[in-house]
């Protein structure tokens, strides 16, 4: 048995909502260089340099990289021999998104109701997914997600029949109508599979891997490069005012389903993909 | 793909003469305002009412900064969608507002409005927030200050750097840019 404080956990969040806002992920900032390199839009060349400069002056400045400092995400792998000591687990975390986002001046988005719209005036709550796990491991992802990408995430209960063809259709298309609105160049990533809400939750998911890092199943490895090409020969580019580099990444999470069923999901990540993980 | 360095206010020749794709770099002042804050204007027009400034020749910037930390003019400061502001603006381009900054296409409206009276819609960096900050000098909240993030703010910039994105004779980045690197 092993047992967290409490408190530690409020302090790491408190710490990682300031850091994932204030410094962009090394492999984020390797592909945004690399898409520079490779950019041919005059216009898509200078938005990526000011991109690179944009991360520069955050980390140094410690200022947040977007002033969309999103709604707070929370992935939790929770060993089933941990206990939580002096506190309990959703407050503990509300306390430090509180606290992160006061001390770091982030900017508060999150209303307490979607219709009355009156802001909660602390970034609280966070949306927080646990999945408990055996042995005692405490490994904590905060995602601070942003509402321009947010808002093109789409979900689509595709029939079997559609089968693979029907996936890559849906994940081109959806690239190509969100256009500028997700602030390319984006992260993409698609749930397949499951029911309904967990392919949602697989696709942003999808989203904490390491840019440059392989699917373990050869087959998505494949179809994720494949759907990098793809969606960089929209012509979308960067902040969608044409160009080749659109994305910078397609992750897959595939999950088993239901005989009648072929769920599929979407979810955009700005360049701005922002997170970063603890193990307590 | 021309440079220009334009101060505001803005005249309507200058405008004129900018492209899609042009890029800019501007200086002086500009005003900020979002969904709430746009609403409120458009209503004062309504009723005939004065607005809080003069639009003539102005630019409005569609951003909710972040909260100033100690020492600095401003917080994180980068373009949020333009499109929600769509419905509002003919009415301000009519009462003498030249340009807009945001992120996203205009629809068909603004274009129209953009065209007849002679006002361009640029694009900064979404996500260029902390780069932007920078440039910006000075800012004021001069009306509505219990929309917080969402207040008008009087903003003096340095050097901002934007895009036309969509000119005053209907020429559009957005479409004309992927078309062109579509494979
Ligand atoms: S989509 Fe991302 S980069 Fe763009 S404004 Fe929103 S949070 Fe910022």
């Amino acid at each position: 048995m092993k047992e967290i404080d409490a408190a530690k956990i409020t302090k790491e969040v408190a710490r990682l909502c300031m850091e994932a806002n204030f410094e962009l992920g090394e492999d984020v900032l390797k592909a945004i260089e690399e898409g520079f390199e490779k950019e041919e839009s005059p216009v898509g060349k200078e938005i990526l340099r000011q991109l690179l400069e944009n991360a520069e002056i955050a980390k140094t400045e410690r200022m947040p990289i977007c002033q969309d400092t999103g709604l707070t995400v929370i992935f939790l792998e929770l060993g089933q021999d941990v206990r939580i000591m002096g506190g309990d687990l959703e407050t503990a975390i509300n306390e430090g998104v509180r606290k992160g986002y006061t001390e770091g001046y982030l900017r508060k988005s999150v209303l307490g109701d979607p219709l009355e719209r009156v802001n909660t005036g602390d970034n609280t709550p966070a949306v927080i997914h646990t999945k408990i796990v055996p042995g005692d491991v405490f490994r904590m992802y905060v995602v601070p997600k942003g509402g321009g990408s947010e808002n093109m995430s789409r979900v689509a209960m595709l029939k079997p029949a559609d089968g693979v063809d029907g996936v890559k259709e849906f994940v081109i298309e959806s690239v190509r109508t969100a256009s500028a609105n997700p602030c390319p160049p984006v992260v993409v990533g698609v749930g397949v599979g499951g029911t309904f809400e967990q392919c949602a939750i697989n696709s942003k998911r999808a989203l904490l891997r390491e840019i440059g890092s392989e699917h373990p199943n050869p087959f998505y490895s494949e179809l994720e490069k494949e759907l990098l090409v793809k969606v960089n020969e929209l012509g979308v580019g960067p902040q969608g005012l044409g160009g080749i580099v659109t994305a910078l990444a397609v992750f897959i999470e595939a999950a088993p389903c239901h005989i009648a069923s072929l769920p599929v999901a979407l979810n955009l990540n700005c360049h701005a993909a922002r997170h970063k993980m603890v193990e307590l | 793909m021309a440079e220009y360095s334009l101060k505001t206010p803005l005249e309507e020749k200058d405008v004129r003469k900018l492209v899609a794709g042009d890029k800019v770099s501007l200086s002086g002042i500009v005003y900020t305002a979002r969904d709430a804050a746009h609403k409120r204007l458009v209503e004062l027009l309504e009723q005939g009412k004065e607005l809080p400034m003069s639009l003539e020749g102005q630019i409005i910037y569609y951003v909710g900064p972040a909260p100033t930390p100690p020492g600095k003019a401003i917080g994180s400061a980068g373009p949020t969608t333009s499109y929600r502001m769509d419905p509002y603006t003919p009415a301000l381009i009519e009462n003498g507002l030249k340009g807009m900054i945001g992120k996203g296409e205009r629809n068909e409206k603004v274009v129209d409005a953009m065209k007849e009276h002679g006002a361009v819609y640029f694009a900064a960096t979404g996500g260029a927030a902390a780069l932007i900050s920078k440039r910006i000098t000075g800012a004021e909240v001069i009306a509505y200050e219990d929309l917080g993030a969402e207040a008008i703010r009087e903003l003096t910039v340095e050097d901002f750097p934007v895009i036309v994105a969509q000119d005053s004779s209907g020429g559009n980045i957005y479409t004309e840019g992927q078309k062109k690197y579509r494979k």
